[in-house]
């Protein structure tokens, strides 16, 4: 199934070998941070939505008539 | 309905959402599929012998390195006229999708010198032309993690970008305008005589296209981190105000 590259096997694998592995850490990485950022903002904004949800609770238990 | 619209965050996530598994499922097979024909299918060259095998990775990688630099420069002048800032972060994201297809191209370059041209590297004007493109994709990136407020970042950024398009010009162009140097001409050229045989021309057109697909698959990816990590330091910031 492998070609026979002849004396230029190692200069072809090795250009394959190299641009593989960049472009497979390239997506890598992107993917990973795409995907710890996604879920660092979810947390954030939860909790953002839990703050808001418990000042306006808060608000409402005022009694401002004393 | 106008292109502009998409320069809203919201919008332009729920358009990304939709287009990114397309584009990402699309690059993959382009890629797959040009690679093992190109490897496995194409015949030897009668004088570069198994080496043309690495123009499958070569020229789409050059191909992508120059683009991606122009991708930068189209959206750095709209942040600089409209102040759109999902084009800012655009750009900011491509830069070191850019950067790694130089640095493909540089390497497999260089590799496929050596056995053909007797050398590594020569001072020729496309070569060099790619080099300092190359300092340029590394400097946009500093410059971009060392400004803490990011509007400033975004313009010292868009200005850098546009001296380093000359870079981007003269890689393609260089030979125009000086001697032709030791590397070839155009493999994929308008005119078809200067392009490279028909065998080897139908798989790194494949390529190419697979090379395209997965910058804009990783350009749509990166751009909806960085909306996201804005919004991430905006909500922390007045997280910490509260």
């Amino acid at each position: 199934m492998m070609p026979d590259l002849g004396k230029y096997a190692d200069s072809v694998l090795g250009a394959y070998g190299v641009s593989l592995l960049l472009l497979a850490a390239l997506v890598w990485l992107s993917w990973s941070r795409a995907r710890k950022l996604r879920d660092e903002l979810n947390d954030v904004e939860r909790r953002a939505a839990q703050a808001r949800g418990a000042s306006e609770n808060g608000a409402e238990g005022i009694d401002v008539n004393g | 309905m106008s292109l502009w619209e998409y320069a809203n965050p919201r919008r332009f996530m729920q358009l990304s959402a939709t287009a990114l598994p397309w584009i990402g499922g699309l690059s993959a097979l382009c890629l797959v599929v040009g690679l093992v024909w190109g490897f496995f299918l194409t015949p030897d060259d009668y004088r570069q012998g198994s080496t043309v095998k690495i123009i499958y990775l070569h020229v789409p990688a050059a191909f992508m390195a120059i683009n991606a630099w122009v991708m930068m420069l189209v959206a750095s002048l709209i942040w600089l006229v409209r102040r759109h800032h999902v084009s800012a972060l655009a750009a900011r994201a491509a830069a070191p999708v850019g950067l790694t297809m130089t640095a493909i191209a540089m390497v497999t370059g260089a590799l496929w010198g050596q056995p053909m041209w007797g050398t590594w590297w020569v001072w020729d004007p496309r070569l060099t032309s790619f080099l300092v493109l190359m300092l340029f994709y590394m400097g946009y990136i500093a410059l971009w993690a060392a400004i803490e407020d990011s509007d400033t970042a975004a313009d010292l950024t868009s200005v850098m970008c546009l001296v380093g398009s000359v870079f981007a010009f003269l890689s393609r162009y260089a030979v125009l305008f000086w001697n032709q140097g030791l590397h070839q001409g155009a493999s994929l050229s308008l005119d078809k005589e200067e392009n490279v045989a028909d065998v080897f021309w139908l798989p790194l057109v494949v390529c190419i296209a697979g090379f395209v697909l997965l910058f804009l698959s990783l350009v749509l990816l990166r751009t909806r981190t960085e909306i996201r990590a804005r919004r991430l330091k905006a909500l922390l910031l007045r997280e910490r105000m509260a």
